[in-house]
């Protein structure tokens, strides 16, 4: 599905990613994981082609990536800052977002699901974070493609709407698609992820289920588990 | 009125029959101009048919009337001079002349008038000339209504359409002079009226004054010429109603003032010149009611000027109103109208209440350095502009109106 | 790139800045129109405001569109468009209803008071195109600025020293060269130096109409073929377009190898 061959950024004299190899079958949840300016995000938007790598090459489901934006097509992206065009309203942000990729009708289910249907005709800019969130990720997941990435999809939601997301991650899950996603939230992050990526100072530091997590570690359990890996390597 | 009528119908028949007149024509007894003045009478009228006569050196050395019927040709085939009066009371009325001959040792005229009194030339054509009409010595004579073409290129080998030389009350109205080196020229020539003419692309100037006092010159058109007008050593000379415009380029000015004291100038409209008025040396002019419009300067001072007045003049939208060469000044601005004045009239008595300060730094830095012209309206020169006008430095700093009106002028 | 173009151009024209700006060139029209009733004088106020003011309501407003709207670029930037798109189609939105706001505010009020039978209508109309390159040489430059800066503060600081540099200093700069090299002929370096930014440019152009008989009163050979003939206006706005186009093939340049 993505391959990332030999991965290198960055930033000034930041040197964000050295040699990131990782390569995510079809099928399943992959959550990317590390402390904050471990690179998580930079490895997300090179995926995207957001963020041009110094080195390395990325496959996207068999295409390289490099000066190509027809890949994307297969992509769902949900950013961590959902901040739109303030003048806009709702109903006119998702009828962009669909002329600018592809007609769908998925958006109404979405729409009933995370209870927006009162704020579609309300300008983007007066709507809270929570509800702004909800319409971002509406936006996300009604085009039906086979590659998803989510940026901290749970920033801001409430806890009703934070389960009817963990639904629907399942649900996509369920037709066979590859999901990548980052959170600070472990609970979040164990509750749904098959598969976890753990970036250390640029680097791979481990790819496997968090069960082999646990075993390497030897703790009890996942929480305990990230720490000592983060503790292991700052003492 | 049918008696009145016929009356004049007698008087002007009579007249005719009295007054034996002379017909020229190329089929006629007589068939040369040369052969009906040499017919003639005293007092004759010899009236010219249509047709071309290939004639130069042609002397009226009587007081004759010539009259042309429908414009014939007098063809001077540029071997000379072609017509000269030396006679008074002497008309001539209707030619077309062409052909004068050019000559860089004597001044050939289409028609010259010698030592004459009483003369009267008008309607006249005059075409590839080198001198058009030349009076000189002479006196009490009119011009009226001719039109003179000329196709000077360069000053130095053309000559001027109307030339008036030590002459007197003489009076110029309703001509139109174009291409020639200067339209009408003046030199020791007193009490002359030039009214009403239009004087257009000549070389040189569109009319000119060298040592001639006391003269008029009013409601003329000066458009597109080398300048428009120039006054040089003349004192006492009465400008008015004049329309100055369009004299474009480095030494071009609407009006030329050198070395001349004691003129007026009144109801003049100076527009789109390069230089409305060029000043240099002069005293005791008193400018009123003159509007100077679009220009790049409208009054330009150099050198000694004293006791000049300039009230009630609108200045509109000239790139610079006044441009001084140097820190003093003793002329006076007083009422008059600035487009660039920018203070208030809290009292609303139509006078502002802040002196308003014509010369600008910028018009003495282009004068410094003219390749600066391009940064004229720019936002540097604006500001340094205003800090000159707070406090001068480089520009006289009694030169005021101390009394800018907030309206346009009418008179 | 139409469709951003379309959806940055009705985000703005449904800004409070659009109307804000149309309103203050819709009043300025009337003000110098009706209250003054004097043309000329209003092409001459007018030439000051579009030279001066132009340039910096499109950098200001160019920086601070785009770090507005910095989190829906990355939005489009994860949909499967061209960068140059995203970026080509926001600067248009942005230049064109600047340029709109201009035009529309200008010349309702010029319409209105009779412009179609006045002979001012070709000073106006060359106005309105100057202020209108402006309006797009401003805003790619804004882009410029801003797709190099990250930090807002510093974005905007560097677009108004931009402004600041263009409009007034570098004309003293200018003016200070000018009379050190006197002695020297300087008719050519002076075009040159008019040719080099923008503002002086367009003032220049305006010049050619307003001036022109200040203009022709200086003697240089290049000087006089420059004003004195139709040259001088067609070089001057190929100029412009040329100032137009480096920033703006600046901007995909740069925006193709940008991190988001």
């Amino acid at each position: 599905m993505v391959i990332i061959e030999n991965l290198h950024k960055k930033f000034g004299k930041n040197q964000v990613l050295s040699g990131v190899d990782l390569t995510i079958n079809e099928g399943g949840i992959f959550a990317v994981l590390g402390p904050n300016g471990s690179g998580k995000t930079t490895l997300i938007k090179s995926v995207l082609g957001m963020v041009i790598p110094n080195k390395g090459n990325i496959t996207v489901l068999g295409e390289n990536i490099k000066k190509n934006s027809e890949y994307r097509h297969k992509i769902d992206y949900l950013p961590q800052i959902a901040n739109f065009p303030s003048n806009l309203k709702v109903k006119e942000l998702i009828k962009m977002i669909k002329d600018l990729r592809k007609p769908t009708t998925e958006d109404k289910r979405l729409i009933e699901l995370f209870k927006i249907e009162s704020f579609l005709d309300k300008k983007l800019g007066q709507l809270s974070g929570g509800t702004k969130q909800k319409v971002n990720l509406v936006l996300t997941f009604m085009f039906d493609s086979p590659l998803i990435i989510l940026d901290e999809p749970t920033t801001g939601l409430d806890p009703i709407s934070l389960i009817r997301l963990k639904d629907l991650i399942k649900a996509e899950k369920a037709k066979g698609k590859t999901i990548l996603i980052t959170s600070h939230i472990m609970s979040f992050v164990e509750e749904v992820s098959d598969e976890i990526v753990f970036i250390l100072e640029g680097k791979i530091y481990f790819k496997g289920s968090i069960q082999e997590l646990k075993t390497k570690t030897q703790q009890p359990d996942f929480e305990h588990a990230i720490a000592s890996i983060l503790s292991d390597n700052h003492a | 009125m049918k008696k009145i009528l016929v009356f004049i119908a007698v008087v002007l028949t009579t007249s005719i029959v009295l007054a034996q007149s002379i017909e020229v024509c190329k089929s006629c007894p007589i068939s040369t101009l040369k052969e009906g003045i040499a017919q003639a009478k005293d007092f004759d009228t010899i009236i010219v048919k249509k047709g071309t006569y290939k004639e130069h050196n042609v002397i009226v050395n009587k007081p004759l009337t010539i009259i042309g019927k429908n414009y014939p040709v007098v063809d001077g085939e540029s071997k000379g001079e072609i017509i000269t009066i030396i006679s008074d009371n002497v008309t001539v009325d209707g030619l077309f002349i062409i052909n004068v001959g050019n000559s860089y040792t004597s001044d050939y005229a289409a028609i010259r008038v010698k030592n004459s009194k009483n003369f009267l030339i008008q309607n006249l054509v005059l075409e590839k000339l080198f001198f058009g009409i030349y009076i000189e010595k002479s006196r009490d004579g009119k011009v009226f209504h001719n039109k003179i073409i000329g196709d000077a290129v360069e000053e130095y080998n053309s000559g001027n359409g109307i030339q008036l030389w030590y002459s007197k009350n003489i009076q110029i109205e309703h001509n139109f002079i174009q291409h020639v080196r200067d339209g009408i020229y003046l030199e020791f020539s007193d009490f002359c009226t030039i009214k009403n003419n239009i004087s257009s692309l000549n070389v040189r100037y569109g009319l000119h004054f060298m040592f001639s006092n006391d003269d008029v010159y009013q409601d003329n058109e000066f458009s597109d010429n080398g300048a428009g007008v120039a006054v040089m050593f003349s004192k006492r000379i009465k400008m008015y109603n004049n329309i100055f415009k369009e004299n474009w380029g480095t030494a071009s000015y609407g009006l030329l003032l050198k070395e001349i004291n004691d003129a007026e100038i009144e109801g003049n409209t100076f527009s789109d010149n390069t230089i409305g008025i060029n000043v240099e040396g002069t005293n005791r002019i008193n400018y009123k009611h003159n509007n100077f419009q679009n220009n790049g300067w409208a009054v330009k001072v150099k050198g000694a000027c004293y006791a000049n007045i300039f009230t009630e003049n609108n200045f509109l939208y000239n790139s610079f109103d006044i441009a001084y060469n140097s820190k003093v000044n003793d002329n006076q601005f007083d009422r008059n109208y600035w487009s660039g004045y920018t203070g208030y009239d809290l009292d609303k008595n139509g006078t502002g209440d802040v002196p308003y300060r014509p010369v600008k730094l910028f018009s003495y830095i282009v004068n410094r350095t003219p390749e600066t012209i391009i940064l004229l309206r720019s936002m540097f020169i604006d500001i340094i502009d205003f800090s000159e006008k707070v406090s001068p430095v480089f520009t006289p700093d009694n030169l005021l109106d101390n009394n800018p009106q907030m309206k346009k002028i009418t008179w | 790139m139409l469709k951003i173009l379309k959806y940055s151009f009705y985000d703005l024209m449904r800004s409070r800045w659009s109307y804000v700006y149309f309103a203050f060139y819709f009043l300025l029209g009337i003000v110098l129109l009706f209250l003054n009733n004097d043309l000329s004088k209003a092409v001459i106020t007018l030439m000051n405001v579009i030279i001066v003011l132009v340039p910096l309501i499109g950098t200001i407003f160019g920086v601070m569109y785009y770090y507005n709207n910095k989190e829906f670029t990355e939005l489009l930037l994860a949909q499967p468009l061209k960068r140059s798109s995203i970026f080509l189609g926001q600067y248009l939105g942005v230049a064109i209803s600047l340029s709109m706001s201009l035009i529309l505010g200008l010349g309702i009020p010029f319409v209105f008071y009779g412009l179609f039978e006045s002979s001012a209508i070709w000073d106006f109309s060359l106005l309105i195109i100057t202020g209108t390159f402006l309006t797009l040489i401003f805003t790619a430059l804004a882009f410029n600025i801003a797709l190099s800066n990250e930090n807002k503060i510093k974005g905007f600081g560097y677009a108004i020293l931009l402004w600041l540099f263009l409009a007034i200093i570098y004309d003293g700069l200018f003016l200070m060269t000018l009379i050190m090299f006197e002695d020297y002929p300087l008719d050519k370096l002076s075009l040159i130096g008019t040719m080099l930014n923008p503002i002086d440019l367009s003032r220049t152009l305006i010049l050619l109409k307003l001036d022109i008989s200040a203009l022709l009163g200086y003697t240089g050979a290049v000087f006089k073929q420059f004003f004195g003939t139709s040259f001088g206006l067609i070089v001057s706005f190929i100029m412009l377009s040329v100032w137009v186009l480096l920033p703006v093939s600046r901007i995909i340049f740069k925006s193709k190898k940008k991190d988001f």
